[in-house]
């Protein structure tokens, strides 16, 4: 049965999508059979952040419709062997998503072998948001280290464990990982930015990882490549740490300390 | 510590304004979300209609409330009986 993850945050502009294009990536890198799928019809951009915007023919609204097949839709990723993309209507509304054309398409999906369904959700609590975390198994609540960002992460954590199908079914709930970006252990340290215990605090949930702000987040979606794929950078390895961790390996937190800069970094002022 | 930047007129940290702050709305917040579910007034008209068969009693003499504690909810519903016999 193909696990079902959903990357929400309440808020917009957090690194939801950045996080679904490379989480789900990551999963594809590690051999696993991974589909992504854009529920922000209307405002589609995940094409966009995985480089394959040219190649959208047919989109998500079109299979729920019955328009077109399941395979027809289906966009295969450029860098990864077992990923696939399934784009965002730009044209129709979002009232166009319905559970049970949803459930649908991922019934669908689980036959034809996917391992994991990566639900990159729309920003607020409408119905496209709803409907990305309506059949979730795992969530990735990815918060930034700012008081608007948890606010609204503490609010989808309530409609997490209160309007899923797991929740409404009564079944073991959807299991929620924290997952910080934007994090600046520099700003942290000087007490201007709330630290990764300080949200761990009020959240409660278990952190999957930290992603630190980094200018290579901006170069990746500028090409169109997930961040993951840009070898040797921060948020790349922490990515590539998150996925490990949510295949159950053990991997201590990187980039979370401040780390001084050496001698001839701070002579030279390189980067 | 905490006195010397008190005497010296420190700024508290914006970092710990931002903690503070977070958690008195969101404990807020979690309770109005949390105290009545959507079903309560339903239920107290549901019971209403049921006691007033066997009972004459006033709308006003059913009271249904809901208790979260960690993990445990106490759904209370208290009905006040008339005085004396009808």
């Amino acid at each position: 049965m193909a696990k079902i993850i959903v990357v929400t945050s309440g808020k917009g502009g957090v690194g939801k999508t950045t996080t679904s294009a490379s989480f789900a990536s990551g999963l594809a890198i590690r051999g696993h059979k991974t589909v992504v799928i854009d529920f922000d019809v209307g405002l589609r951009n995940l094409d966009l952040v995985m480089g394959c915007e040219r190649r959208v023919v047919y989109d998500l609204i079109n299979v729920i419709n019955s328009e077109v097949h399941l395979q027809q839709a289906l966009i295969k990723d450029k860098h990864c062997e077992n990923l696939f993309v399934l784009a965002a209507s730009q044209t129709r509304d979002k009232e166009a998503l319905n559970k049970e054309g949803v459930g649908r398409v991922f019934q669908e999906l689980a036959e034809m072998d996917f391992e994991f369904i990566v639900c990159d959700s729309p920003a607020g609590i409408e119905t496209g948001a709803m409907m990305a975390m309506h059949f979730a198994d795992e969530a990735l609540v990815v918060t930034n280290p700012e008081v608007s960002s948890v606010r609204d992460s503490d609010r989808i954590l309530g409609m997490l464990s209160s309007k899923t199908l797991r929740a409404i079914e009564g079944r073991e709930p959807v299991k929620e990982h924290l997952l910080i970006t934007r994090y600046n252990p520099t700003r942290v340290q000087g007490g201007e930015m709330l630290s990764i215990e300080d949200i761990h605090e009020i959240l409660r949930i278990k952190l999957i990882g930290v992603v630190p702000e980094s200018e290579v987040v901006l170069q990746a979606s500028n090409q169109g490549v997930p961040v993951i794929h840009m070898a040797g950078a921060d948020a790349s390895e922490a990515y590539k740490d998150i996925v490990a961790r949510f295949l159950g390996e053990d991997k201590p937190m990187r980039f979370i300390d401040l780390v001084k800069p050496g001698f001839f970094k701070r002579l030279f002022g390189a980067r | 510590m905490g006195f010397l930047s008190f005497m010296l007129g420190e700024k508290q940290k914006s970092a710990t304004v931002a903690k503070e702050r977070l958690q008195i709305i969101l404990a807020h917040e979690r309770t109005s979300r949390s105290a009545s579910p959507d079903y309560l007034p339903a239920l107290q008209r549901e019971l209403l209609a049921v006691v007033t068969k066997y009972v004459s009693i006033h709308p006003n003499d059913i009271k249904v409330h809901l208790e979260r504690h960690d993990n445990l909810e106490v759904l209370e519903v208290k009905i006040e009986l008339p005085d004396g016999p009808r």
